[in-house]
Order: C-alpha cells, then sequence, then structure tokens
C-alpha cells in the first residue's frame, strides 16, 4: 500500500512539473488568427493529457526499477502475479472515455475554425513550382505579396499549376494543400498586425524549401492603401512592356526566372533577350521573338546548359499577343 | 575473394547485371526497330531501365539458386526434401540455405547492412541542416545527374526507404529465427518460399540503391503524384525496388502464419504460446493483405509514366488524392507491422527479466489484434490537409484516436509486470526498458496528429519527423537491439560483450531523446519536413547544430554495436547453457541449435512465463527412447 501512496504523489508531482515545463517553454509560434485560438486551446488541453500520461507510466517504471531492483547476492522469483481482470478493464475502458472526450473537442474545435463568414473576401492563390502568386478578382490585382487586412475572414482560393502544393502559414496554424485539377479553399481570419511568410508544406521538388512569400497583416487603412496603389500600377499597365510585367508575376515565372541576375531554379532574364543561349548538347541559339516563344509553349525544346527544363511546365494558355507582351518587356531587362 | 564470387550471393548480383542489360537492351533494340529515340540522359530511356531493373530481379532469383528447386519439381526431376548444408563457416550465410535459422540471420546482417546505409544517407543530409543556407550540398553541385537540392531530396527519400525496407527485413529476420524455436517446430513452414522470400529483397535493394544514380527522385518515400509523374527515371527504380520487396513482405507472412497454425508443438495452445508469436501473427496478418496496396499504387503510377495512363493526372480525368489513400491504406498499417514484433520483444523479454509473470497475457495478446484490425480503418489520418471530402475527417479521427486504447493496454501491463518484480537489467533489458520510454513518448505526440485541427498544424512539420521516429525507435529499434543481444547466444553459442552493449546504450538513448524532443520542438514553431534549408530568420540554427551532433553520437553508437556483433561471434564469452534464466523452450537446450532444432520435441505442460511460481515447467521434452517410438 505503502508503495501505491508514494509513486501516486511522485505521479501527481511529475504530470505538474511536465505540463508546467512544457507549458513555459513556449512551444507554438505567435498566435495571429482567430481559428489559431482554437487549436491552441485544444493542445493545451492536449498538452495536460500528455503531461499526466507520461508521468502516469514513468513514473511507476522508474519507481519499480529502482525499488524492485534485483539487490546484490539476491537469488528468487518475484511475486507470482499473473494479472488482474478488473484492472485491466479500468484501464481499456477510462482511456476509452478520455479518447472520445478528445476526439469531441478535436471535432468541435474544427468546427469552430471552419465557421463561415457570408462577407469573407475571397482571393486567389497559385501555387506553382516555386512560388506563390496571389490574385484580387475585385480589383484586378495581382501581387507576390498576400496582403491581409486583420480582423476580417478571407477565404483562399487556391489552385495549382504543377504538383501539390501545401499552404501553411504557421502563426495562423491551419494548413491546406493545394491540388491540380481542383480548387481547395483556406479560410482564415488574421487578428495580429505584422509580417508573416506562407510557407510550402507538401514536397514540390527541387527548391521546395525556397517556396515562401510575404504574407502582411494590415490594419484596414494600410491594406486600403495598399490596394489603392496597386490597383493604381494595374491601370497605369497600359504599354506592353508594362502589360507583359503583370503576366510574368500573374503566372508566377519570377518565382524561378530572377530579374536582376541571380541564378535560381531557372536561367535569369537579365540581359537574357538577344543573346546567345548555350545548350547543354553543346550547340547554341540566339534569344530571339521566336525562341523566347517556343520556350514558353515547349519548355523541353532546348536545355539551357546548368538547368533543368523539366522543371517548367508548358505555358500553353498565353496568347500570342500575352507572349508578345512578356517579349517587350524582357527586352527591357538589360 | 574468390570463394565470394563463388557463393549465391555474387552470383545473384552478377545475374541481376546481366538480367538488366538484357532487358534494357531488348527494349532498346524495340525501340530502335521502330525508329524511336535509343538513349537518353542515363544512358538507357526510360522503359528500358524499367523492363531492365524486372528481368534483372528474375535473373538474380534464377541465377542464384533460390528457384531451382521449384523448377527440377517443375520438370519432373526429384529433389531430396532437405538439402545437406554445403558450407560450415561464414560461406553458409552468403549461400541459399533451407534452415529458418540462418535465414534468419541473413535477414538480420541485410537488415543491419540497409540501416548502416540509410542511417549514412541520414547524417549527410543532417551535416546540410546544421546550419542554415545551403553549405555543401550546393546549387553548383554535380553529382548522378542532379544538383545539391535535388541530391539532399533523393537522400531524404531514400532514407526513408531504406530504413522501411530495412525494418521489414529485421522483423522478418527476428520472426524466422525465433518463431519456429519458440514453436518447437523443425523449420518454417514452407523452407524453399522461406529462402525465396528473403533472396527477393535482395535484389529489391539493389533496385533502390540504383535510384540514387539514375537522377534521383524528389518526392519522399511517399512519392505523390503529380511529382513522381515529373521525377527522373530514378523514381522507376525506386517504384520497381518497393514493388519487389513487397512479394518479400507478402510471402514471408504467408510463412509465418501457416507456420504458427500449423506446426505448434503437443499442448500448445493459442493461449500458451509465446506472446511474441501473437505479435508474429499480428504483424503477419497486415503483411499478407495490406501490401498489395502500396505495391499497386505504386505500379500505377509506373503506368501512369510509361503508357501515358492518366489515373492520378487531373488533366486526364484522374485524380492526384486517390493515391494518396490507396498509398496509405498499406503505408499506414506498414507502422503496425514495424512495432508490433517490437512491441512482442518487450513483452516476451521482461517477464525473464523481472523475474514475473507477464501480467494481463491475454490483454497483451488481444492489444496485439486490435491494433492490428484498428489499423485498417485509419489511414486516411495522414490527409487531414489533402483536400479529401471533409466530412471524411472526423470519422477518421475517431478511428484513428481508438488505437491509443490497444496501445495503453500494453504500457499498462507493462509497468504492472515490473511493479514487484525482482529486476536485472544486462543489457537486452536496458533496450526493452529503453525501448517502452521511447515508444511512451511516440505514443503520448501521436494523438495531437491523429486529432483534425491540431493536425492542420502539425502536418508535415518536423512535429511529426520526431513523432514517428520516436515510434519507430521505441517500437521497432530498440527492441531490435535487445532482441539481437538476448538471443545472440543462441545464434552463436557465445555473448555480445556487455560493457560495449551499455556504451552502445547510454550513448544512443540520450542522444535520440534529444534529437526527436528537438524535432518536435522547432516542428512546432514552423520547421516544415524535407527541406534541403531552412530561412535563418526561423532561429532554428543552434537547435539543428544539437540535432546534427545528436544524430552523429547515434551514429557512433550504432557503429560501435556492430563492431561488437562482429568481433563476439569468434571472441565473445562462452554461453552454451540457458543464459537469461529463461523458462522458454529454446534455451532448454544447448546453443548454438543443431539444423533441425530440437533433438527431442517437447511437450508444452504450463503456463509460459510463470515465474516465481514454485516447481512450475513451461514445456517438457520427451525422453530419448519415446521420441524414436514415436
Amino acid at each position: 500500500m505503502q508503495h501505491f501512496v508514494i509513486v501516486g504523489i511522485l505521479v501527481i508531482v511529475m504530470a505538474v512539473l511536465t505540463y508546467v515545463g512544457l507549458d513555459s517553454a513556449g512551444l507554438m509560434p505567435v498566435q495571429a488568427s482567430a481559428q489559431a485560438v482554437s487549436i491552441d486551446w485544444l493542445w493545451n488541453w492536449q498538452v495536460v493529457a500528455m503531461s499526466f500520461l507520461f508521468a502516469l507510466i514513468f513514473v511507476p517504471l522508474v519507481y519499480s526499477l529502482v525499488v524492485f531492483r534485483r539487490r546484490k547476492g539476491e537469488t528468487g522469483d518475484g511475486e507470482h502475479i499473473e494479472g488482474n481482470t478488473n484492472l485491466e478493464i479500468t484501464w481499456t475502458v477510462l482511456p476509452l472515455f478520455l479518447v472520445l472526450a478528445f476526439a469531441y473537442m478535436g471535432a468541435y474545435s474544427l468546427g469552430e475554425i471552419n465557421r463561415v463568414d457570408p462577407d469573407a473576401i475571397e482571393i486567389k492563390v497559385r501555387g506553382q513550382q516555386f512560388s506563390w502568386t496571389f490574385e484580387y478578382p475585385e480589383y484586378g490585382i495581382v501581387s507576390t505579396e498576400l496582403h491581409l487586412p486583420v480582423d476580417q475572414q478571407v477565404v483562399l482560393l487556391m489552385e495549382s499549376s504543377d504538383v501539390i502544393h501545401s499552404f501553411w502559414v504557421p502563426e495562423f496554424r491551419v494548413k491546406q494543400d493545394v491540388v491540380p485539377g481542383r480548387v481547395t479553399r483556406y479560410r482564415i481570419t488574421p487578428t495580429l498586425i505584422g509580417d508573416y511568410k506562407v510557407r510550402c508544406a507538401e514536397l514540390c521538388g527541387m527548391s521546395h524549401y525556397k517556396m515562401e512569400n510575404p504574407v502582411i497583416v494590415d490594419a484596414q487603412v494600410d491594406y486600403d492603401a495598399w490596394i489603392a496603389e496597386q490597383t493604381a500600377i494595374a491601370a497605369a499597365a497600359q504599354t506592353p512592356e508594362a502589360i507583359g510585367q503583370l503576366l510574368t508575376v500573374k503566372n508566377g515565372c519570377i518565382g524561378c526566372h530572377s530579374i536582376d541576375g541571380s541564378k535560381l531554379v531557372g536561367p535569369s532574364w537579365l540581359g537574357t533577350y538577344g543573346s546567345v543561349r548555350e545548350f547543354a548538347d553543346g550547340t547554341s541559339a540566339v534569344a530571339d521573338d521566336a525562341y523566347i516563344t517556343q520556350s514558353i509553349r515547349e519548355p523541353l525544346a532546348h536545355e539551357v546548359a546548368g538547368f533543368s527544363p523539366s522543371s517548367m511546365p508548358p505555358y500553353t494558355a498565353l496568347t500570342d499577343e500575352e507572349i508578345a507582351n512578356i517579349i517587350a518587356y524582357l527586352k527591357t531587362l538589360k | 575473394m574468390k570463394k565470394f564470387f563463388a557463393t549465391a550471393f555474387a552470383r545473384g548480383l552478377f545475374w541481376q547485371f546481366i538480367g538488366t542489360l538484357l532487358g534494357a537492351g531488348l527494349i532498346t533494340g524495340i525501340r530502335a526497330a521502330m525508329g524511336l529515340s535509343v538513349t537518353d540522359k542515363f544512358f538507357f530511356t526510360e522503359p528500358a531501365w524499367v523492363l531492365g531493373g524486372f528481368i534483372g530481379v528474375l535473373f538474380f532469383l534464377g541465377g542464384n539458386g533460390a528457384v531451382t528447386d521449384w523448377f527440377k519439381w517443375a520438370r519432373g526431376i526429384n529433389t531430396p526434401e532437405v538439402h545437406e548444408e554445403k558450407y560450415s563457416g561464414w560461406e553458409k550465410y552468403f549461400s541459399v540455405s533451407l534452415d529458418h535459422k540462418v535465414i534468419g540471420i541473413q535477414y538480420t546482417v541485410v537488415a543491419l547492412a540497409l540501416i548502416s546505409i540509410g542511417g549514412l544517407f541520414a547524417l549527410i543530409f543532417r551535416t546540410e541542416l546544421a546550419a542554415s543556407q545551403l553549405q555543401f550540398l550546393t546549387e553548383d553541385v554535380q553529382l548522378f545527374g542532379q544538383n545539391g537540392p535535388q541530391l539532399y531530396n533523393t537522400l531524404m527519400s531514400l532514407h526513408g526507404m531504406i530504413m522501411i525496407v530495412s525494418i521489414l527485413l529485421g522483423v522478418s529476420g527476428i520472426i524466422n529465427y525465433v518463431v519456429p524455436l519458440l514453436l518447437g517446430a523443425q523449420d518454417m513452414a514452407f523452407p524453399r518460399m522461406n529462402a525465396f522470400s528473403f533472396w527477393i529483397a535482395v535484389p529489391a535493394a539493389v533496385l533502390l540503391l540504383m535510384s540514387l544514380v539514375l537522377g534521383g527522385f524528389d518526392t519522399g518515400w511517399t512519392g505523390y503524384p503529380p511529382l513522381s509523374a515529373r521525377a527522373p527515371v530514378g523514381m522507376q527504380m525506386f517504384f520497381l525496388g518497393v514493388f519487389t520487396a513487397g512479394w518479400s513482405s507478402i510471402l514471408g507472412a504467408l510463412n509465418v502464419i501457416a507456420t504458427v497454425l500449423r506446426m505448434r508443438a503437443k499442448g500448445m495452445t493459442a493461449m500458451r504460446m509465446p506472446i511474441f508469436v501473437w505479435a508474429a501473427v499480428a504483424t503477419s496478418l497486415i503483411a499478407l493483405t495490406a501490401t498489395q496496396l502500396i505495391g499497386l499504387s505504386f505500379q500505377l503510377v509506373m503506368f501512369q509514366r510509361l503508357f501515358g495512363m492518366g489515373f492520378f493526372d487531373s488533366a486526364k480525368g484522374g485524380n492526384p488524392v486517390l493515391f494518396q489513400h490507396l498509398f496509405w491504406f498499406y503505408s499506414h498499417p506498414a507502422v503496425y507491422v514495424f512495432v508490433l514484433p517490437g512491441l512482442g520483444v518487450i513483452s516476451e523479454l521482461l517477464p525473464v527479466f523481472a523475474r514475473k509473470p507477464l501480467f494481463g497475457y491475454r490483454w497483451i495478446a488481444m492489444s496485439s489484434l486490435g491494433i492490428a484490425l484498428v489499423g485498417f480503418v485509419v489511414w486516411a489520418h495522414h490527409m487531414f490537409t489533402s483536400g479529401m471530402n471533409e466530412y471524411l475527417r472526423v470519422p477518421f479521427m475517431y478511428s484513428t484516436l481508438l488505437v491509443a486504447i490497444p496501445t495503453g493496454v500494453k504500457f499498462f501491463s507493462w509497468v504492472a509486470t515490473l511493479w514487484k518484480g525482482k529486476i536485472e537489467t544486462p543489457t537486452p533489458m536496458l533496450f526493452v526498458l529503453g525501448g517502452i520510454v521511447v515508444f511512451l513518448m511516440g505514443g503520448l505526440s501521436g494523438p495531437p496528429n491523429a486529432t483534425v485541427s491540431t493536425d492542420l498544424h502539425l502536418h508535415d512539420t518536423y512535429f511529426i519527423v520526431g513523432h514517428f521516429h520516436d515510434t519507430i525507435f521505441g517500437g521497432f529499434v530498440f527492441p531490435f537491439f535487445a532482441a539481437l543481444y538476448y538471443w545472440f547466444p543462441k545464434a552463436t553459442g557465445r555473448r555480445m560483450n556487455e560493457t560495449l552493449g551499455k556504451i552502445h546504450f547510454w550513448m544512443m538513448t540520450p542522444s535520440f531523446f534529444v534529437l526527436t524532443l528537438g524535432m518536435m520542438r522547432i516542428g512546432l514553431l514552423g520547421m516544415r519536413r524535407r527541406i534541403a534549408d531552412y530561412d535563418p530568420a526561423l532561429g532554428f540554427d543552434t537547435t539543428h547544430l544539437v540535432l546534427t551532433i545528436a544524430g552523429y553520437l547515434i551514429g557512433l553508437s550504432v557503429m560501435i554495436f556492430i563492431y561488437n556483433f562482429f568481433n563476439s561471434i569468434k571472441n565473445g564469452e562462452k554461453a552454451e547453457g540457458n543464459v537469461w534464466n529463461s523458462r522458454s523452450p529454446e534455451w532448454q537446450v544447448p546453443s548454438p541449435m543443431p539444423m533441425h532444432n530440437y533433438d527431442q520435441p517437447f511437450e508444452v505442460v504450463g503456463e509460459p512465463y510463470d515465474y516465481g511460481l514454485a516447481d512450475s515447467k513451461y514445456v517438457e521434452f520427451s525422453a530419448p527412447a519415446k521420441s524414436a517410438h514415436k
């Protein structure tokens, strides 16, 4: 009996210490969305349960090792106890209730996360190897930064150009895969103004680790100002060069092609137009209109030395006029 | 060296090489005749490599003699039921043997070799992660047609699958060696199929490693399309390797079930079987019925690539999420294939070293079956964020959390077994105890992933990476080492060095806690899994450096183990008797065991774990004369 009392006390002490230790370690990143509140609430209860169950097994195990160890010179066996059906039933049934309680809490918390605000702003998100593009259909804006107004639910309508990606902002907690051939939804209500990053969480190929774009939660006035600024830029884009530049953002080209000469997944565009391209098979060609058009529509036609053309999907949906605009833009990159 | 080239192992590899060239040459010839391209980046075209890889496996098995008897029978030639062992030394283990003990050791040694390779891969990419920014796997590096980040992805992906195959082989190794001994059987039910199951795993491992040099693949071990439909030709070698290894698993499991059903000693009723046998049956039921799904899902992607069949191509009406359902229908239960035998080892060894009966034998036996059955209806918890139908998520959350119940029964029963025992702690027991605690960490970090809303944050982060390394180390690696230390004297008549064993344990265990707890910590804070590099702004540099050092310490401890293992075969302390003072039948006879195990059959006359009950016996050997009469 004495053993049980000691172990009982130790279990409680250990459970409390474990919980306090874990809790004070700051396990989660900053909480920046309404959905995170419900997830963190459940997580906290899970940490409580983990701490208790850890103590419940670990303490009697260590206690037995110390108190019931074989001492020097001791022979013989332990007590002949084969089992105890009541105990077995107890530790089958009690955990069952615990598990059901947590499953219920999980379902409840999921309901909270999915709560729909009919006034949610819709933003289109496109994932492609290896960047994100954001489109605000209401304003005709395309951007590589996701700006969100604080305390306003948004629903992201997400599509993929190539493989599976996953939209995750750790501070928002929620994660949703982006699957080719369908639209997945990501509903979030940012609650904390600040700069975050969306980080692709589903392995999507060579430069998966680089697939991060800024997510900026603004106060309503700053958000409105940004929208106004971007709308003005989009409206001003009347020249072929400016339209072409927007197209390269919208289609995610600049995720892989830099405009400052740095090497990303694909060749940089700086000074590309009109230059001589060296291919892996030793041949070469001048990057003229025909070459660039072909490279956009059939990336596999040429393998530029040092790059893998299979990284790029064929962009067959672009019209001749759009490609002409892109070429006009490329010509300005010198 | 000359002796080595004459072994079945070397002949198999030679014929696999020839077969691969022939198969690839055949396709290349057909393509040339059809006017198609005949060479590609890796010399042969992709279809040529695939058929080559497949023919190579067949040639390996034909060339090394694993199927010779079957062919002879087909041609009406009789062969002896039992072949005389041609070799007595190390060559025996490189030849085709029908003795379950030899096959068990073959499995185990190949598993150790693959663990070393998989571990080496882990240390390479762990080193890259020690600091943010790419240090040596940069984009300027070129090796095997891959640049640095691609090579990172390949090594990371191969680490996963090589380890999984090594675990499957390790599981088979222990089961093959131990189960017939525990049952009192002369051998497995189908010795030739047993040899076949082992030997087919060897060319499978070769195929997996070939993927590294044929451009690699960047999908992780999960191979999700559409990414896997675009990856280099290495992807196909990976698919083919897994497909081939699956045969080993399925046929091996069939053999175990038949053996347990048909070849138990007299008096060994279901509830008097050693508890490890229950675990072996539970694991075999899963392996027998679920492995097909990973083989088929990979085969479908192979065909999508080879023949343009759009199973998972949304542009052709296919569905990428369907793959995930097929894949996880095996790959989740597979986790229980890994851990059930390990948990069986824990249950088998605890009573021996606690000197007490196993607490709640029936409950532990049934909990293994319970885990196996529930394991079949939980697969979609890997897909909570995948975009599958939303209403499916809640029922899968409930079913997944149910796994905690039978797992809890095991934990409580283990603790109750230790309670009031007379606990000894030689090396095998240390690994058993380490296994329990590590598996406890894995078990407790599981439910947050099973609960949909918290999983939305945890999915695809280092939290998961830490969680499953805990479950696999606690559920397989620690018990595997315990089993090796424990049954080593049975196999060799010598025991492994205790001091080195304790160094192994005390170096590996703390390092492992640091490794997995550190992984979970940064995972919660935003570290995605499977990334070659991480944002320095996250501030994970110090933690990653510590994790890398911990990884190296684990590697070093395993090297100590491997040295101890091979050194003790010749130089270990003699131990031919009942080293651990166990009641189990295999320890009642001298070590090592002769070819057909027991000289006299035994009868089960009591409970297996009645430690502490005076004058009780588990088995009774019949007198020599009586057995002759029989």
